[in-house]
């Protein structure tokens, strides 16, 4: 007698029960706290609030503990859970010229006023697996110094002062900032929105296009105007008092890209910008993003089309890494009715052939 | 030929910022007849069958066209509906490169078939022999039917790019270099070809060409232009014989030497 | 971060459902049109039915009744998850039982029975675009919708009968929907395809990562795509359902060894029930009684 699989139910509740055993691990060790990721783990806890587009660290490092570590888990766990909150209302633009610079690098000048500010970063380690960490020796307090209190001035106003680069971008005066979580997208889209998805798309996904684009799919010439991480304050307008409150500062990555100049007998030439702002500390997705930004501006500077990263449609529908992951991993759900529908045609074709290939019924339908 | 022309054209413009693409362009296209339009590259001869053909919006002027009705439409006043249809059915457009007009990855067949298809033909037996009909008459073996143009050579699938025009019967027929890419032996096949379908077929022809001798061949009536302006413009076997203009004379004169 | 759990009736909050509610009334009233809709972040993948889930939570309420298949059986993984997601974020009934249901959430198949007045159909769809294989891009497919330029889907199906001697699409077959708008039936074998023609309930698709949302009204003609002289054909079972003897019904093959044994029984796990229970037999019960 065939009995059919059933017990679904147990079955998912076995699984889950499982899932938590194994993400718990050994019971004889002491559990990982929220307080140890966010401060040891903080560059993974900066992605998912990043690509989860919310910035509240111990509900990352919450999620980031519940995947196990899986980090596009966490960001979809932290997503799920920004979408059921209300909106208030959109904060007043983070103005980065008043930064609280902790990394301020510029590729385009030796020095500059606020000078270069190398900050907490990997560069010039030398990649040498280190001993000391598994002992978990003290570690010193860092070289500090007294802020100075003075706005570190922006490589990109250095230039525009000048006009030698193009200018911000404008929009008009009655422009309502989109929201791609609100409303749904359209192509072709405006830059506001584009920087939103790729502000909230896949690491991995922006730095191979970023990447490409300097191996000639799309190339941009870009210089590293500046890289300024630290924070800024987050203000809201308060439409019945009349002018803006402080909501809190938060940390974000900043990088302008300096790219191939434009112009023409009458105007005369400009550097062209590429622009990438992340929550938190992410180098790499920042300038990723800005090398894709400039790239996808290509049809508004007359440039051919041709590559990958300049095409908006290609590159904005594929870069969020939790839309990807669940249609990826949908083809493991049930499919076998579609299957048995396939199977049943090609069974009945390879029949015809066979048949054919006997002589008894030539394949009249194919000859008609 | 009739009394009233299939086409209009009144002075038409295209300007790319300053520049000049084509000027001030008039001329009346009659049924069954064809036109060539000879120049240099960049001299505004594709910029104007562009224009012509709606494929591109010109600055200024206007483009009559004597629908199966009998009535006049102004083409830049049509709907993208009514456009898009008059495009695929009562006209065709033949590129210099065949991978531009013909999909390469489905098979000869459906490449004729598709505007038939288009149009609501729903008999797939029907459609078939018409494709293999017109197969047939471009020189195509019926064999080839279920081949994707990716295997066909370069004069095959222009020869293919045709036979999906006609399909419909249409009554204008844009040509944009139509033996561009063909070498020399392949493009006498291809143009005595083009001159059988048009004179059996009765088709109007506009057909932009750098090349004399194509325009010798094929139009009974020709338009030389320079630098987006139309210098002369005559019965075909007059501006060869017989060129006014020095520019004309010059262009004439150089073919005769090769 | 501790009242992270408090959630609306059926998950979404009332302003993203009246903004769904309001994409579906759009989508009801241009029949087979896909209407863009901001869909929102489900606590499912994409990919998983958030588009069906959308819908569902946006229509769904207190009184309703709810089924959810998947391959047409109840007991399916996903469907297990999806109805204990209702049970628990909208403390609704639910059921396995198609005519008891009001609403039945559903991937890639109908229910064999006949849907009545009142009901409503919510299919979960990956993608919504019929055209999508043809024309990769959205801006030139939603031209070819607005200009009603469908000559190219008739090219893949001419494509297929020059290649294997008949139509071999299976499954997401393209139908016409009220004469006017061509449209993916989400991949449900094309065995269901008649059932959504001048059907009396209510079918609405959702497409949560492509974020769309379509409509087939009760009563509204829905033709599959086919030739003359090539109809559009269902599927055709030789034998019948091995548990319950039906016939005319759609069958998922058993593997029972590994020596090409295999039977064929109901995917619709609910109807095959019934049947069994009315006193319908196939031949593997009484082969079991046999031995």
């Amino acid at each position: 007698m065939y009995v059919a699989v059933k017990g679904g139910e147990t079955a998912i509740r076995n699984a889950h029960r499982l899932l938590a055993d194994r993400r718990r691990g050994d019971r004889t060790l002491p559990s990982v706290t929220i307080e140890q990721i966010v401060e040891q783990l903080g560059l993974a806890v900066d992605r998912v609030m990043a690509e989860a587009s919310l910035y509240d660290r111990p509900l990352a490092a919450l999620a980031v503990r519940q995947s196990r570590g899986d980090l596009i888990e966490a960001i979809f766990l932290l997503r799920a859970y920004r979408t059921t909150l209300p909106r208030f209302g959109t904060s007043v633009p983070i103005d980065t010229a008043k930064m609280l610079v902790e990394r301020r690098v510029s590729a385009t000048y030796k020095d500059l006023p606020g000078g270069q500010l190398l900050g907490p970063t990997f560069d010039y380690t030398h990649r040498l697996l280190d001993p000391s960490l598994i002992a978990d020796t003290p570690v010193e307090e860092p070289e500090r110094r007294e802020a100075t209190g003075d706005a570190v001035m922006r490589v990109a106003d250095i230039l525009a002062h000048e006009g030698l680069i193009e200018s911000d971008g404008e929009f008009p005066e009655d422009h309502q900032a989109g929201d791609i979580t609100r409303e749904p997208m359209e192509f072709p889209m405006p830059r506001d929105l584009r920087l939103q998805s790729l502000a909230r798309g896949d690491e991995g996904f922006l730095l191979a296009l970023g990447y490409s684009t300097q191996r000639g799919y799309g190339r941009t010439h870009p210089f590293v105007g500046e890289i300024r991480i630290g924070e800024v304050e987050v203000e809201i307008e308060v439409p019945e008092l009349g002018f803006s409150v402080s909501l809190g500062r938060i940390q974000v990555t900043e990088c302008q890209m300096v790219n191939q100049f434009k112009g023409s007998a009458k105007a005369p030439p400009q550097f062209t910008r590429g622009y990438g702002l992340i929550f938190g500390q992410s180098e790499r997705k920042a300038m990723s993003m800005s090398l894709v930004d400039r790239a996808l501006r290509a049809e508004e500077f007359g440039e051919d089309i041709t590559a990958p990263a300049q095409d908006e449609e290609f590159v904005i529908s594929h870069s969020d890494n939790v839309q990807a992951t669940g249609f990826v991993e949908h083809l493991k759900l049930p499919h076998y009715v579609d299957f048995q529908a396939e199977l049943a045609l090609v069974r009945k074709m390879r029949a015809d052939i066979e048949a054919a290939r006997n002589g008894d019924n030539p394949m009249q339908e194919a000859a008609e | 030929m009739t009394d009233t022309p299939l086409l209009k054209v009144n002075s038409v413009s295209k300007f790319y910022g300053q520049r000049i693409g084509c000027k001030d362009v008039s001329f009346d296209l009659w049924p069954g007849e064809v036109l060539a339009i000879v120049g240099e590259s960049g001299s505004g001869k594709t910029t104007l069958l562009n224009c012509i053909s709606t494929r591109l919006m010109p600055t200024a002027g206007s483009v009559e066209y004597r629908m199966r009705d009998g009535n006049f439409r102004d083409l830049y006043h049509m709907g993208e509906a009514e456009r898009r249809f008059l495009m695929r059915t009562d006209w065709g457009f033949v590129h210099q490169n065949p991978a531009d007009g013909l999909r390469m990855t489905v098979s000869a067949g459906a490449n004729v078939g598709e505007r038939l298809m288009a149009v609501g033909d729903r008999h797939y037996g029907k459609i078939r022999d018409t494709a293999s009909d017109w197969l047939t008459r471009v020189e195509i073996g019926t064999d080839r039917i279920d081949d994707q143009p990716r295997a066909f050579s370069g004069g095959m699938r222009q020869r293919l790019q045709i036979a999906r025009n006609l399909v419909t019967n249409p009554r204008l027929v844009f040509m944009d270099e139509p033996t561009g890419g063909l070498d020399v032996s392949v493009q006498a096949r291809l143009l005595d070809l083009v001159r059988g379908l048009v004179n059996d077929l009765g088709l109007a022809a506009i057909i932009v060409t750098h090349d004399l001798a194509v325009a010798r061949l094929l139009s009974h009536r020709m338009m030389v232009m320079k630098d987006g302006f139309v210098i002369e413009h005559g019965l075909t076997d007059r501006v060869l014989d017989d060129p006014r203009e020095p520019y004309t004379q010059l262009l004439v004169s150089s073919i005769l030497q090769v | 971060m501790t009242d992270l759990a408090s959630y609306n009736f059926a998950y979404l909050d009332e302003q993203t459902k009246r903004m769904i509610r309001r994409a579906i009334l759009k989508a009801i009233a241009i029949p087979g049109y896909q209407v863009p809709f901001a869909s929102r972040e489900m606590p499912m993948p994409y990919g998983w039915g958030t588009g069906g889930v959308q819908v569902t939570a946006s229509i769904i309420g207190p009184d309703d009744i709810l089924k959810v298949i998947d391959q047409g059986a109840d007991d399916t993984t996903n469907a297990v998850s999806i109805r204990a997601f209702f049970e628990k974020v909208a403390n609704v009934a639910v059921t396995t039982h198609t005519k008891e249901a009001t609403i039945i959430q559903t991937r890639h198949r109908i229910p064999e029975q006949k849907l009545g007045e009142g009901q409503v159909l919510v299919y979960q769809v990956p993608i919504p675009e019929p055209l999508r294989f043809l024309e990769p891009r959205e801006t030139e497919t939603r031209k070819m919708h607005a200009l009603e330029e469908y000559g190219l889907m008739h090219v893949k199906l001419y494509e297929d009968i020059a290649r294997n001697g008949r139509i071999s699409t299976t499954y997401a077959y393209p139908v016409k929907v009220a004469g006017r708008y061509v449209m993916d039936p989400s991949p449900t074998p094309k065995f269901d395809n008649p059932k959504m023609h001048m059907s009396d309930a209510l079918q609405l698709f959702g497409a949560g990562r492509e974020k769309r949302i379509y409509a087939v009204p009760p009563y509204t003609d829905v033709v599959s795509l086919d030739f003359e002289d090539h109809p559009f054909e269902i599927q055709k079972f030789e034998q019948p359902c091995a548990l319950c003897g039906a016939r005319g019904v759609y069958l998922d093959e058993v593997v029972l060894d590994d020596k090409g044994g295999r039977m064929f029984v109901c995917s619709d796990t609910d109807h095959c029930e019934e049947r069994r229970e009315e006193g319908h037999t196939g031949e593997m019960p009484s082969q079991e009684a046999a031995e």
